[in-house]
């Protein structure tokens, strides 16, 4: 097998990946992006809809206009598109890839991982009836009528109201498919606010609160499903099922980081995204994450800047520039559903990740036994919260073992 | 068993044969059959080979002490057991000897392990030994620790059956069977009590002898013969998937002590590193041959049923749900050989342990056959089959080979399964049609996202390789369209 060696090995050409490679190879680093893909983008390239950008490049972006943007920033990094990851060592960053051109094993000092996420299939509610076709997961349904030009489907119900589903939702509307409505099991929508007025009232779709599908009917095509009301725990009340008759459903009911091939990297036991510390930096110390394999983001912009950060880490670490530092680490208290990053660096200013469990109008964020606090306003799991702590802070935090993040409701 | 004439027929050179279904058991039936001179085609009304209760069941290659000794199900399920890692081999088909544990969670099922283990000695399954609880914990840290004692039994395996019949077929084509999907069997011609012709939606065809081996269907078939058969029940089993499973969950099959109506759930791992928690055993009026929709109640039954035997299950690896029908005959045993019109033989009735005893099925009814109608061995017959290739499991220097001939074997199509568009070509090359097909063939799609990330190239694939349009891309059967049409 061929042997190539490099400084930084960055798996996945998503906002993530492209971010951190183009860091890297301006840190001056020997720089490698391999992406499974035909063409860089990962799921930007599927999202024409706008709404890319406006942090970090003050701009209402698309996807795919966002992508090119990152991608004219990658030009001092080689990258082999459609070329996949198989395994990386547990012990050493030496991987192995495939491609058209055969085996390559890649020898790096410092690999970057930015893989993303994919989408929690229908069976994993381990919804009962049949299993006809005409189910699709929100970003498959969004390959085939964004890239492939093809309809999925004449009737649709989309199951899950976070922003992929609010989105297709729309999307399918516009194409001329009958969208039904959007369920959603919680009693609050599970994306941002301006996206179920613009994807979903503008074009009279109605969203059902505190539904979920409980059979799925037909063979061959998917004829129908039965729909019912679930109670305050979301346990469906069977005397509430009532039949809609769709074709086509669309499932968009989370996301699971991919990181598969790094068996040996510890996760976070909330989301199993990779564990890591403010320096994007796992506890293999070679081993740096970013993007959706940390925990799925709303932004974009957010995923870049952390591929940025992970991609300059990672290309110091590479050099031996990168002082180990001690770490504490940060759990999640109540209120608190995801948080990245999982340890923190006593001393460097860090910016908190996090979503709430539930929508409060006004909440206090609380971090450590001292409790630095923050005040924060509406809310709501589908947005993420951004706690920046300044050095004084985190320093300030050293003497504690683990430092608890909490979100608790303020009246 | 089979009720047997003694006189023969005068040695037809060149018998027409036709098989009823290609599932597991028509296809090792007929690829026995090529072994002796004469033509021998498989009718089989799906798109593909293998999608009747082939399709969904335990995959469990069982060792025999959960039969009754005296029947057919035990006497060809031993006999299957024996023979199965040998024509896996020859076929190339998955194949694992993990062994299983019958396990007797409380002091009164003790005495049901004592019984098992009678039983599979007199049918002369090897290696059975009983263990106490002590031991059993520690070779299985996962299980209820409320565990008393364990029957371990080693010659237990598990496969792919679909894979087995997708061989057997392939392996029957080659030695000159002619396979027909997608061509359902509508009649048969019976004259002065001996069956002459099978008739299809498509085509009739004089035959010297016809194997019923349709499954859930065997008993219509049956009657299109006007032979009574005791009847068919579907009886549903409904099963969850897990994927990704820590090894130690995937040692062995898990048994708890059986019920006079079923073995009870299970927890069984698969080929390809899953997990299968299962089946529950549900009876189902005549009518439900298709009846493979799951049930909130079933599922749940699964669920608790496998966690009685291994409490800390990680339901969040669950990635499908799906149920499979036995058809389960009225007389609790298989129904084999000749009938009362002479040349309409029966491979049918096939209840669990139908899998496990195919391949010994299949051997011996050839046999009969080949016999009856005096057919002469044909020289020419080659047992052996190659796999498509499974390129991310060769060696690097074997993979890098195939990729300098076909550059599309270094391009993963399918991340969960690491499966190539040179796999998913040469699928289609076989004959797969749909996406199911190629799924069932290569795996992609099977794995954790469940096709999530990859369906919309394979349905490309399928629609350049085979020169259809998208839209006419069936997941399964006709009417299964994955797409509708176009974006305006
Ligand atoms: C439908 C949808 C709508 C969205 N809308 C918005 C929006 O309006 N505004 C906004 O700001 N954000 C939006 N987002 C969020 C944002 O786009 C994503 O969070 C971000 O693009 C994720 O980037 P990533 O690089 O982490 O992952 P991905 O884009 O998923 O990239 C991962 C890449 O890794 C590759 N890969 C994975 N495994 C391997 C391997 N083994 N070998 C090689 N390559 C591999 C994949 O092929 C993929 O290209 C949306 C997301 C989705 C899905
Ligand atoms: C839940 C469950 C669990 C099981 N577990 C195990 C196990 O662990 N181990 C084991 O050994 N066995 C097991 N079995 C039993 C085993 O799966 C079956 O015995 C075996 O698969 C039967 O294969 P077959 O070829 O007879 O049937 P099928 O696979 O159903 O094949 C019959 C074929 O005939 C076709 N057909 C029907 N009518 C017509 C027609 N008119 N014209 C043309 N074609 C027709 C059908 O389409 C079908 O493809 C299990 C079964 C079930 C349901």
């Amino acid at each position: 097998m061929r042997t190539h060696r490099v400084d930084v090995l960055v798996v996945g050409g998503g906002a993530a990946g492209m971010a951190a490679a183009a860091s890297a190879a301006r840190e001056g680093a020997k720089t490698l992006l391999v992406e499974e893909g035909s063409r860089l983008g990962g799921v930007l390239d599927q999202c024409i809809h706008p709404g890319f950008g406006l942090h970090r490049y003050r701009e209402e972006l698309t996807g795919p206009e966002f992508a090119h943007r990152l991608r004219e920033d990658l030009r001092g990094a080689d990258v082999w598109t459609g070329q996949s990851l198989l395994e990386v060592e547990p012990g050493r960053p030496r991987a192995r890839t495939v491609g058209a051109a055969g085996l390559v094993e890649i020898a790096a000092k410092a690999v970057v991982w930015a893989a993303g996420a994919r989408e929690r299939p229908l069976g994993a509610l381990r919804v009962p009836g049949t299993r006809p076709a005409g189910i699709f997961v929100a970003g498959l349904a969004q390959r085939l009528v964004n890239i492939h030009g093809l309809l999925p489907g004449r009737r649709a119900l989309v199951v899950g109201s976070g922003d992929i589903g609010l989105i297709m939702a729309r999307r399918l509307h516009l194409e001329g498919v009958e969208v039904t409505g959007v369920v959603e099991i919680r009693p609050y929508p599970g994306g941002l606010l301006r996206n179920v007025v613009q994807c979903l009232d503008d074009f009279g779709i109605p969203l059902l609160l505190s539904h979920t599908v409980v059979e799925v009917h037909g063979r061959g095509r998917l004829s129908g499903v039965t729909l019912a009301e679930v109670d305050g725990s979301g346990i469906p009340r069977p005397e509430t099922g009532r039949f809609v008759e769709v074709d086509t459903l669309i499932i968009s009911v989370g996301l699971v980081p991919e990181v598969e091939g790094i068996p040996f990297a510890p996760r976070d036991p909330a989301t199993g995204g990779l564990a890591a510390s403010t320096r994007l930096q796992t506890p293999v110390p070679w081993l740096f994450a970013a993007g959706n394999c940390l925990a799925p983001f709303d932004l974009v912009d957010t995923v870049a800047t952390l591929g940025e950060r992970a991609g300059t880490a990672a290309a110091r670490y590479a050099r031996r520039g990168l002082s180990p530092a001690p770490t504490v680490a940060l759990g999640r208290g109540p209120g608190v559903a995801v948080l990245v990053p999982s340890f923190l660096v006593p001393g460097e200013e860090v910016t908190l990740y996090l979503r709430a469990s539930l929508p409060l109008a006004q909440a206090r964020v609380t971090v450590g036994p001292d409790g630095f606090g923050r005040v924060v306003r509406g809310v709501r799991p589908a947005e993420m919260i951004e706690v920046r702590l300044s050095p004084e802070e985190t320093k300030a935090l050293a003497r504690s073992r683990n430092v608890t993040v909490e979100v608790t409701t303020l009246r | 068993m089979a009720r047997k004439h003694k006189t023969k027929a005068n040695g037809v050179a060149g018998a027409s044969i036709v098989v009823v279904g290609a599932g597991v058991v028509g296809s090792l039936v007929a690829r026995e059959l090529t072994r002796y001179e004469g033509e021998v085609r498989i009718v089989e009304r799906e798109p593909d080979v293998g999608w009747g209760v082939t399709k969904a069941n335990s995959a469990i290659v069982h060792a025999g002490f959960h039969e009754r000794p005296g029947t057919c199900s035990a006497r060809f399920c031993v006999e299957g057991n024996a023979v199965f890692a040998d024509v896996c081999r020859d076929l190339e088909v998955p194949f694992g000897r993990t062994g299983a544990y019958v396990l007797a969670l409380a002091e009164g099922e003790r005495a049901v392990l004592e019984e098992l283990r009678g039983r599979g000695e007199e049918l002369g399954v090897p290696g059975l030994a009983l263990l106490d609880g002590g031991e059993v914990r520690k070779r299985l840290p996962d299980v209820n620790p409320e565990v008393v004692a364990a029957l371990w039994a080693p010659s237990v395996g598990i496969t792919e059956p679909w894979a087995l019949a997708v061989a057997a077929a392939e392996n029957a084509v080659a030695n000159g069977a002619i396979l027909h999907v997608g061509e359902e069997v509508t009649g048969l011609t019976v004259h002065g009590g001996r069956v002459r012709a099978v008739r299809t939606d498509q085509a009739t065809y004089d035959v010297d002898a016809v194997v019923n081996a349709a499954g859930l269907a065997a008993d219509r078939i049956a009657a299109l013969a006007g032979i009574t058969v005791p009847g068919l029940t579907p009886r549903r089993g409904e099963y969850l998937l897990l994927v990704d499973v820590p090894p130690s969950l995937r040692e062995a099959v898990l048994f708890p002590v059986p019920t006079a109506h079923s073995k009870g759930i299970l927890v069984v791992p698969t080929v390809d590193g899953g997990l299968l928690l299962g089946p529950t055993a549900a009876d189902l009026p005549p009518t439900q041959r298709e009846a493979t929709e799951t049930t909130v109640e079933g599922l749940a039954f699964a669920l608790n049923g496998a966690r009685r035997l291994v409490p800390d299950l990680p339901v969040g690896k669950v990635v499908k749900v799906f149920a499979g029908l036995r058809p389960e005959p009225a007389d609790g045993d298989f129904w084999l050989g000749e009938t009362d019109i002479r040349g309409f033989y029966q491979a049918a009735g096939m209840r669990s342990p139908g899998l496990t005893a195919a391949p010994a099925i299949a051997r011996w009814l050839a046999g009969e056959i080949a016999a009856d109608l005096g057919l002469a061995p044909r020289p020419s017959f080659s047992p052996l089959r190659l796999a498509l290739p499974r390129a991310a499991d060769l060696p690097p220097a074997e993979w890098n080979a195939l990729i300098a001939r076909d550059p599309r074997y270094g391009r993963i199509v399918c991340r969960c399964n690491r499966v190539t568009e040179g796999e998913i070509a040469a699928a289609i090359g076989r004959g797969a049609r749909t996406v199911d097909g190629v799924k069932f063939r290569t795996r992609a799609g099977f794995g954790r996202c469940q096709g999530g990330t990859c369906t919309d190239r394979i349905l490309a694939l399928l629609a350049r390789e085979t020169g259809r349009d998208p839209e006419e891309v069936p997941v399964q059967g006709p009417g299964s369209a994955l797409v509708v049409g176009r974006v305006r």
